[in-house]
């Protein structure tokens, strides 16, 4: 693929006994996000490490700009300093022995050239004015802007992000991703974004590898992988779900929550776990075909909308209902439910992957 | 084409470093080599004789004794120094390292010139400890300053008295600093030459030397020197026991807080005056008294006082060029044994390791052999002497190069090898940066320990170069103290300067030194 900035393909890794990659199947395209989003020991770290170079594979083929760096099959192994990939580590890693343009500088070869370079980086990263100043003296936020310059500075074919913002404050952390991905796309740079926050996966990324036990699970743009999940695993990982038990019969699903439409690409007939989304559950004055009822066991309110918590005859848990902030029930209320549009449906083993 | 990521490490590193593995062995090949000249059989009459056994008890016994007392001494000392809010400990600090500059035979003859009837276990045990207890003190320092209070706090708020907090979590976490200051101790006795020789106690390196000097049996000497190295490879190895798992888990990389410190109430206080003046007017205000004392009578003698310049220069020199070769050997294998763990580097590792159980009279009587055998032309010159500074203080050097390395982040290393730089490159504009403190700490400790430095040096100098320590034992070792007074005093001195630095506390980074 031509315009592929990154290929990953059939990639294996192991760590003494465990298995930590086994298979991965990853293309990103030149100038776009990718943001790899898997819970904490899913390999994602590993799998930076490997396109990075800091570690070799144990099989398969990894292409950086059309360039083969890593071939198992060709014992094509190239070193991290010949890949011409760029990194920002999870802590910043700044040079303490270095000033700002020290830093950002670190990459180039000296000359003018570089002088204008490091520049144009602090100015595009709004620390102009700054380059003489010691990492220690930064904030944070500065720290992370200062590692992304440096970064860049080489223009690499490909920026890999290791959590970069994981170590800001909440309040901060926002501002400087947009910040960063601001930057990003106006040096319009592919970055790969490795992180275990879905909201920040979901919210910067132009496509998403989710990735569970080691292999990509589904990779999708955000909408596809929120509205349509390959499998039961990434529907739970990806926002909130109610999983219930269903059975598939004539075009439909009939669960404990009612009877509802299914998203293609369910199975044809027989048992299935359906997948419900909070938000799809709305609560009705009276009964209606179709829909099941409830007692309300909690609520919380979240201001522009708020959660119910609602027990369902035949569902061993509660069930989460997302519902407008004026329309929230009180506690043991009892009320009618209903599951608005199409709902996922996964064959029983699927959780198994 | 293969990639050399971190399992693979850079020939450019690999190289010097097996240099630096194969000097550190020179010895042991020595040792082999002669022990076995003459077969089993010679072997087995020198060892088989009670004769062995006392020696061994002997140098056991003394070990033993300094090391308990060592270890005492320079807890409580840190504790002291670190923890407590006793005023003036900045200066206590100091003046706990301050023995450090003090050569084990010169506190010896200190001793042995005012009250000749300390010679023999007593004054041996008394002189070491007060020269050595720094070796404990230092790590321990160190380690307390690394400690995190909150784990303090932690368990105060679970109940906990201070003292049981003391005894049972600050203790404990101090274990592998205090089991490597032990280590040092326990080798160090070993190891030493001039205070046994001063004390007239028989332990093994008197003997060895005895051997080497009078008969000229040279398998005799080595085979004694080879059960002292094996009793010292004994105390390295129950060391990495005593160390524990807790070693394996780094100590954290400075705590987030400052410790506050524990208040002293007024007899604790005075308890804490009585102990520094019990260890500091033997250890620091005696050997300065009694050098004092021998100065005065020298200005009463004429001696020329350009040879106690020349010595100077000598030991200066001499010193300089040791710590420069020692680092130059140390720093690849420091960054082979912090960075690219596997068994190549663990084997080069070890082996500089090998001359931490190797005593300053086994080095030198080896080196001989090796000078004569292998190294003709420069055998009693300056490259042999300097030579043998390295194989003795190579693993003193290695240790602070590979602590200070292991402190920076591999990230660093791993940014820099991503902006383009090949693994070399990475060493000189990251690495060595980096670990420029520590590199500087071990350059001051190799610097202090061969001005000290007297049993490689009385074998090992070139005919016509004197130096201060060979000078002092020249003029001590037969009772002459008024003329070994000028040599002292500067011996002392100069020593002093390295010894200061390393009692100030480290500074992390290099905050508040920004030029911008």
């Amino acid at each position: 693929m031509a315009d592929a900035a990154l290929t990953v393909a059939g990639v294996r890794k192991r760590f003494a006994a465990t298995d930590v990659l086994h298979g991965i199947e990853l293309t990103v395209p030149a100038g776009s996000v990718t943001a790899v989003l898997g819970p904490s020991g899913c390999g994602k770290t590993t799998l930076l490490r490997l396109i990075a170079g800091f570690e070799r594979l144990d099989a398969g083929h990894i292409a950086v700009g059309g360039v083969t760096v890593a071939d198992t099959t060709t014992h094509v192994s190239l070193p991290p300093e010949r890949r011409r990939v760029g990194i920002v580590p999870q802590e910043g890693a700044l040079f303490p022995h270095l000033d700002v343009a020290g830093n950002i500088g670190f990459g180039l070869a000296r000359g003018p050239q570089a002088q204008a370079r490091v520049q144009e980086l602090l100015a595009l990263v709004g620390l102009a004015g700054l380059g003489r100043q010691r990492p220690d003296q930064l904030s944070g936020g500065q720290q992370q802007r200062v590692a992304l310059a440096r970064a860049l500075a080489p223009r690499p074919s490909l920026i890999l992000l290791d959590e970069p913002f994981s170590s800001l404050d909440a309040a901060l952390r926002n501002q400087v991703r947009d910040e960063v991905f601001d930057v990003l796309r106006a040096e319009q740079a592919t970055a790969v974004l490795v992180t275990h926050d879905q909201q920040e996966a979901l919210s910067v990324a132009d496509q998403v590898a989710v990735l569970l036990g080691g292999r990509i699970a589904q990779c999708a743009d955000p909408n596809t992988l929120y509205e349509a999940p390959a499998d039961l695993a990434v529907a739970t990982f990806i926002g909130e779900a109610v999983v219930v038990d269903g059975v598939v019969e004539r075009g439909v699903v009939r669960t404990a929550l009612g009877t509802h439409a299914l998203r293609p690409g369910a199975p044809p007939a027989g048992p299935v776990e359906v997948v419900v989304r909070p938000e799809q559950i709305e609560l009705v004055p009276v009964q209606v075909d179709g829909g099941a009822a409830a007692v309300v066991t909690g609520r919380s309110f979240y201001g522009h909308d708020g959660v119910a918590r609602l027990q369902v005859a035949g569902i061993g848990s509660a069930v989460s209902a997302r519902l407008p902030a004026g329309h929230l029930p009180e506690r043991g209320a009892s009320v009618w439910l209903r599951v608005r549009g199409a709902v996922s449906a996964f064959a029983p083993c699927s959780a198994e992957g | 084409m293969h990639s050399t990521t971190r399992s693979r490490p850079p020939t450019g590193l690999v190289l010097p470093a097996a240099v630096a593995a194969v000097v550190a062995v020179l010895p042991i090949w020595y040792l082999v080599d002669r022990s076995f000249s003459r077969g089993w059989a010679e072997v087995r009459d020198e060892l088989w004789q009670e004769r062995t056994l006392q020696l061994v008890l002997r140098s056991l016994g003394l070990t033993a004794a300094v090391t308990v007392l060592s270890v005492c001494i320079g807890v409580a000392a840190a504790w002291l120094v670190e923890r407590s809010d006793l005023r003036g400990r900045g200066v206590l600090r100091v003046l706990f390292t301050l023995p450090l500059a003090v050569p084990s035979y010169l506190a010896a003859f200190a001793w042995i010139s005012w009250r000749p009837g300390l010679a023999g276990f007593t004054g041996a045990t008394l002189v070491l400890t007060l020269v050595s207890y720094p070796y404990v003190m230092l790590p321990v320092m160190a380690a307390l300053r690394h400690l995190d209070p909150a784990l303090d706090d932690v368990a105060r708020s679970l109940g906990k008295t201070r003292r049981q907090v003391m005894a049972g979590l600050t203790l404990r976490q101090l274990r592998p600093a205090i089991a490597a200051g032990a280590l040092l101790v326990a080798l160090y006795v070993l190891s030493d030459f001039g205070a046994v020789a001063a004390m007239r106690y028989e332990a093994f390196t008197w003997v060895i030397y005895g051997a080497y000097r009078a008969g000229f049996n040279p398998a005799r000497a080595a085979i004694l020197a080879t059960v002292l190295v094996l009793l010292a490879s004994a105390l390295v190895s129950a060391e990495g026991a005593a160390r524990g798992r807790a070693a394996a888990a780094r100590l954290g990389m400075g705590a987030a807080r400052a410790h506050t410190p524990v208040r002293l109430g007024r007899s604790a206080t005075a308890a804490a005056w009585v102990f520094a003046a019990t260890v500091l007017v033997p250890a620091v205000l005696f050997p300065a008294w009694r050098i004092s004392v021998w100065l005065r009578s020298y200005a009463s003698t004429d001696v020329d006082l350009g040879r106690v310049v020349g010595a100077l220069g000598n030991t200066v020199l001499l010193a300089a060029l040791a710590a420069g070769a020692t680092i130059l050997l140390a720093f690849p294998v420091g960054v082979l044994a912090a960075r690219y763990r596997g068994r190549l580097s663990g084997a080069i590792e070890r082996s500089t390791y090998i001359a931490h159980a190797l005593p300053g009279i086994v080095v030198a009587i080896s080196l001989v052999y090796v000078g004569v055998k292998l190294l003709r032309p420069i055998y009693l010159q300056t490259p042999l002497l300097v030579l043998g500074y390295v194989v003795l203080f190579l693993p003193l050097a290695v240790g602070s190069v590979r602590t200070s390395v292991q402190q920076s982040s591999p990230r660093m290393e791993e940014v820099a090898r991503s902006l383009g730089n090949g693994p070399l490159t990475v060493v000189r504009r990251v690495t060595a940066p980096l670990a420029l403190p520590g590199v500087a700490a071990g350059a001051a400790l190799v610097t202090l320990a061969t001005m000290k430095e007297l049993p490689v040096t009385l074998v090992l100098h070139p005919t016509g170069t004197e130096t201060l320590a060979m000078e002092l034992w020249r003029h001590t070792s037969v009772s002459d103290y008024a003329n070994a007074g000028p040599y002292a005093l500067a011996l002392v001195a100069f020593a002093a300067i390295p010894t200061a630095l390393l009692g100030l506390p480290r500074r992390t980074a290099r905050r508040g030194h920004g030029d911008g």
